[in-house]
């Protein structure tokens, strides 16, 4: 099977495509991801494109799904690394991936995400660090 | 124009876009296209062969290295035998499809290439060729 791989990482999903997606991978990702925040109560979904060269408007569409879904499911979506000459071509084709979060990299992503959901998350003991990293 | 070199793939299922594209790649990489308007080629390619195979259930593409007034370039020819475009005018709009898909797709590719031209026939089908220089210009 046609599978990228989801890292779960606390409340986060990290997805990193290392490969040109075709149709079927990116259906298919798109449905793990929305399964597995349902699944793991994921507050945030990391998706790297670092090593992606061409963001067509289907791809574009996926990412926007995505995005979109994962707001409904209480989940928010950044998506990182995009290389330069693909942000100037989705804009001349008239793609802006409204409604996307973007980051630089991976650790600016992961800022962002870590602020979006801050606040909830300050009020969810569920996701409290471990005990002893907490002052006795 | 001189035609340096020509080749044709036929695109028949969704697995022959990635191949394809890489196909693209090759030919820009050739005449030291930067990857900025590789990129921009790449894409407005993988658009059309999408149209093709979601519109026309695939067609043939004809790939071409080309020189005209000192300046190379890549030439793509994409050719089905679909059901055609009834009004191409509306089919170039902005914002304007029949598919699920953005709507983009036509109009957005012609931005990103620097040639663009268009011909179908209801019920024959529909060729859009495309060109796109060294230096984007």
């Amino acid at each position: 099977m046609d599978r990228i791989p989801i890292l779960k990482m606390g409340p986060f999903l990290l997805v990193t495509i290392q490969v040109d997606l075709y149709d079927r991978l990116a259906l298919n990702l798109e449905n793990d991801l929305i399964t597995m925040v349902s699944k793991t109560e994921a507050k945030g979904v990391l998706i790297d494109i670092s090593a992606v060269s061409i963001v067509d408007s289907f791809m574009g569409r996926i990412l926007g799904n995505i995005a979109s879904m994962s707001r409904i499911m209480d989940a928010e979506t950044v998506v990182v690394g995009m290389q330069p000459a693909v942000a100037i071509t989705l804009v001349e084709l008239g793609l802006t991936l409204q409604g996307v979060h973007t980051a630089l990299n991976v650790e600016k992503g992961m800022e962002l995400l870590q602020n979006k959901i801050g606040l909830n998350l300050l009020n969810q003991e569920e996701y409290q660090e471990p005990a002893d990293d907490t002052d006795l | 124009m001189i035609q340096i070199s020509k080749d044709s793939m036929p695109i028949l299922r969704e697995q022959d876009v990635v191949p394809f594209r890489n196909r693209v790649r090759e030919l820009a990489t050739k005449i030291g296209m930067s990857l900025v308007n590789q990129t921009k080629l790449i894409t407005a390619a993988s658009e059309l062969v999408r149209n093709m195979l979601k519109y026309a259930n695939g067609g043939k593409v004809l790939l071409e290295l080309i020189s005209r007034n000192g300046q190379t370039g890549v030439r793509l020819t994409f050719e089905d035998q679909g059901p055609g475009i009834k009004d191409i005018d509306l089919a170039m709009k902005d914002g304007f499809s029949t598919g699920k898909s953005l709507g983009l797709g036509l109009p957005g590719t012609k931005r990103l290439v620097n040639e663009f031209s268009i011909k179908s026939v209801p019920g024959e089908g529909t060729t859009v060729t495309i060109t796109h220089w060294k230096n984007g210009r």
